[in-house]
Parts: structure tokens; C-alpha cells; sequence
């Protein structure tokens, strides 16, 4: 019992130095060492040489969404695996039917995306 | 000596909390090292394999080329695009780097648990916290207020994510073989009966890591999101300095992480004959590490439509076919 909070002491210790190593170089460090000064030219966007046209914040394709969809569905679902299969032993052939019908459903939906042409890229 | 700098099961006093802030430090103080010299390293072999020297000329061999690289992107100047979101342009490489160096705090270095919360979730925290990652990407690639940075945030989004699923899923094989999420635990049920280490039951689940682990690192083949010929650098077009280099740093400590997780889950993490655990980790993980450049000097880069599709097509599927034998093996010879 002592040994689980002092593991997950460790690991707020890791959140504080991950922080604090980007926060000090850039924040405390770097305006220490390095110049500033900004010129018009130096502070406009790249575009490859020409004067950017436009906002850079366009319409994308809107196939990310629906990758980003299939992928919410696919990672809560792992989420139910991982105890699942840390359990396994303990659940005997009941656990094992159910996963299987649990992924069994998942495969469909798999498929059916895969026929909706849903996976393709274009 | 271990014992003594040991916080596991102490009560938490000062003494103990010490430690862990000494471990802690050492670890960080450790991976930047580890990631100056990976940097040296592949440029390194990336040579020798194009039958080119490398650096050499900073220091010895080049070895202190790295450093002065570190130095130099030190004293640039960080230029921020008038047109940029300000606030999320400046606290997106900090977002992007924090949880690479966090998911180090549960891989087990070697026998003795000083630098390692022996955690009980250990890989679903590896998993959460590697994604985070994916919001600094995506947040940089939509401040920049730049095309590339924006196509290349959303590249790098789409490809992480897609790989997450088929690299979690096939991480549940070992997760069945081993019983626990503990990755001490994982370690300790490779040394045990019988004494195989997991990459021999589980060789489709440890393809399936390898290729998926290749695409979350953004590495070539799958480096499509920094593709600089069409895309310049991606998402980090628009930064300069020490941001541009901490999302650098973030890449190359999740290759020492994801090597380290490789090591660990198939490999059998510290264990081996002779040598001391720390130098047999080291030693596999060099190995996966080195594995990874080497892909990156022999393989060309793939189209996007090929990417996203090999991933839902083609290893999503392998990795339920390896779930579900797994499963079903472990029941029928139980």
C-alpha cells in the first residue's frame, strides 16, 4: 500500500520535470541568452519565398473525421480489453465468449466501414 | 547501495521522498544525454550506410557535435509569426513534450526499482500519455497559421492515432501472456517458467509493435507528417530556437521510450545471462534503436493513401486475428 502512492508520487515528480525543463529553458533561460529582434519581414508566415495569400486556416479533407471517429470507437474498445485481458485467467470460458462476441461485433463494424469505403483515402 | 537510494516500500519521509527526487532528476539528467547521442548516433550510421563519414569535425570522432547543435538552437532567436496564435503557438512544444519524458517513469531500467514507479497500469499509462503528445502536435500545427504546418499537423493526427489502435491491440497479446499491466511484473513473467521471452509466442503481435511503433515515432518509412519535400517541415515549420528544439527532443526520447517498451514487453526488459540488467536493457534497447535508423536508410517513404489504409486494413485486422489465438490458446492449453 505504501509502495502504490510512493509510485504515483514518483510519477507527479516526472510531471513537475517534464514541465519545469521546457518551462525554464524557454521561459527563464532563454530570453537570457538568446537576441529578440523582431522585424516585420522575419515575423511573416513562410510560404515557400512568396508573400502568403490567404488565411492558412482552410477547409481540410474531411476524411480526418471520420478516421478520427473509427478511431474513438477502436480505442474505447481497447479500453475494455486491457482489464479484460489482465483478468483472463480469473473469468474462465465465460470471459472468453464474451470477448469473442464483443470483438465479433467490433469486426462488423469494421467491415462495415470497410464496405461504406469509409478506410479508403481519395 | 540500491537499497539505500530505494523508495518503494518505505514509508514516505523525507528520506524516501528525497531519493525519489534524486531518481527522478537522474532520469532526465540520463534521457537527455541518451537523446544527444541517439541524434549522433543516427547521423552516424545514416553515413556509414550512404558511405558517408558523418559529423566529425566538432570534438573527437564528432561526439560533441550534438551539444554544439543543443547550444547553438540555445541562442537562436525565437520568432514568433505575427499571423501565429500566440498563446497556443508558445505552449504547444511544451504540451508536445512533457508526456515523453513522463511515460519513462514506469519502465523498469533494471532489477532494482529506483527510477521506476512499478505502477500497476503501467501500460495503459504508457498509451494515455503518449497521446497527449498528438495535442501539442496538432495545437503547434494550427497556431503556426501556416498551410504546411496545418496539412502536416493533421497528417501527423491521423497517422498517430490510426497506429495507436493497432500498437495497443497488439500489446494485449503479451498483456494475456503476462497477466498484469505492471511492466515489472511483464519482466518478471518472462523469467519465469517458461523461460521464454514473449517475442517467440507473440511474433505477429511483436510485427505488428514494431511496424506501428515505427509509424507513432513519425519515422521513415511512415514519415509522411515531416515529409520535407512537399510539406518543408510539417507541423514545426514555423519554429525556431529551443521551441523548435523541444519538439525535437519529444521525438527522439519516444524513440528511447517506445524502444524501451519494445525491450520490455518482448524482450524480457533487464533479464539475460552474465551481464548486469541495466547493461542488457541498454544493450536491446540500442538494438531496437538501431533498428529504427536502419529502416529510415533503407526504406522510401510511402503515399498517404497507403498509409492510412494499411493501418485499418491490414493490421488492425492481424492484430484481432492475433488477440483472438492468443486468447483462445491460452484458455485451451491452460
Amino acid at each position: 500500500m505504501v509502495s502504490y502512492w510512493n509510485s504515483y508520487l514518483f510519477i507527479f515528480l516526472f510531471l513537475v520535470l517534464g514541465l519545469l525543463l521546457p518551462i525554464g529553458a524557454l521561459m527563464v533561460l532563454g530570453p537570457l541568452l538568446r537576441p529578440k529582434n523582431p522585424t516585420p519581414e522575419k515575423l511573416t508566415t513562410y510560404e515557400s519565398g512568396i508573400e502568403p495569400f490567404g488565411e492558412a486556416h482552410v477547409r481540410y479533407n474531411v476524411r480526418y473525421y471520420l478516421f478520427a471517429l473509427m478511431f474513438v470507437a477502436f480505442d474505447v474498445e481497447i479500453m475494455f480489453l486491457y482489464p479484460w485481458a489482465v483478468t483472463f485467467d480469473s473469468l474462465g470460458l465465460f470471459g472468453l465468449v464474451e470477448m469473442l462476441i464483443f470483438l465479433g461485433l467490433l469486426v462488423l463494424g469494421l467491415v462495415y466501414a470497410w464496405k461504406k469505403k469509409v478506410l479508403e483515402w481519395k | 547501495m540500491a537499497d539505500f537510494f530505494s523508495w518503494v516500500d518505505k514509508p514516505l519521509d523525507g528520506m524516501a521522498f528525497l531519493n525519489m527526487v534524486i531518481g527522478a532528476v537522474i532520469v532526465l539528467a540520463f534521457i537527455l544525454g541518451v537523446v544527444t547521442y541517439t541524434i549522433y548516433f543516427e547521423r552516424k550510421v545514416i553515413g556509414w550506410m550512404q558511405w558517408r563519414i558523418g559529423p566529425n569535425r566538432v570534438g573527437p570522432l564528432g561526439l560533441l557535435q550534438s551539444i554544439a547543435d543543443v547550444l547553438k538552437l540555445l541562442i537562436k532567436e525565437d520568432i514568433v509569426p505575427a499571423k501565429a496564435d500566440r498563446n497556443i503557438f508558445l505552449i504547444a512544444p511544451i504540451l508536445a513534450f512533457f508526456p515523453s519524458f513522463m511515460v519513462l517513469a514506469v519502465i523498469p531500467f533494471s532489477a532494482t526499482h529506483i527510477f521506476t514507479a512499478a505502477s500497476n497500469v503501467g501500460v495503459l499509462y504508457y498509451i494515455a500519455l503518449s497521446a497527449m503528445t498528438i495535442i501539442g502536435v496538432v495545437l503547434g500545427g494550427w497556431a503556426s497559421n501556416n498551410k504546411y504546418s496545418l496539412i502536416g499537423g493533421m497528417r501527423s493526427a491521423a497517422q498517430m492515432i490510426s497506429y495507436e489502435v493497432p500498437l495497443a491491440m497488439s500489446m494485449l497479446g503479451v498483456i494475456l501472456l503476462a497477466g498484469s499491466l505492471n511492466l515489472v511484473k511483464i519482466v518478471e513473467a518472462q523469467q519465469a517458467f517458461p523461460y521464454v521471452w514473449y517475442v517467440v509466442p507473440q511474433i505477429l503481435g511483436f510485427i505488428i509493435f514494431i511496424i506501428s511503433a515505427t509509424a507513432e515515432l513519425n519515422r521513415t518509412p511512415f514519415d509522411l507528417p515531416e515529409a520535407e519535400s512537399e510539406l518543408v517541415a510539417g507541423y514545426f515549420t514555423e519554429y525556431s530556437g529551443f521551441r523548435f528544439a523541444f519538439y525535437m527532443l519529444a521525438e527522439y526520447v519516444y524513440v528511447f521510450a517506445m524502444s524501451a517498451l519494445g525491450t520490455t514487453m518482448y524482450f524480457g526488459g533487464w533479464s539475460g545471462p552474465f551481464l548486469p540488467g541495466w547493461l542488457w536493457f541498454a544493450i536491446k534497447v540500442s538494438c531496437f534503436i538501431f533498428f529504427f535508423f536502419w529502416v529510415r536508410a533503407t526504406m522510401p517513404r510511402i503515399r498517404t493513401d497507403q498509409l492510412l489504409t494499411f493501418a485499418w486494413k491490414v493490421l488492425i485486422p492481424l492484430s484481432v486475428v492475433n488477440l483472438v489465438a492468443t486468447a483462445v490458446l491460452k484458455y485451451l492449453l491452460k
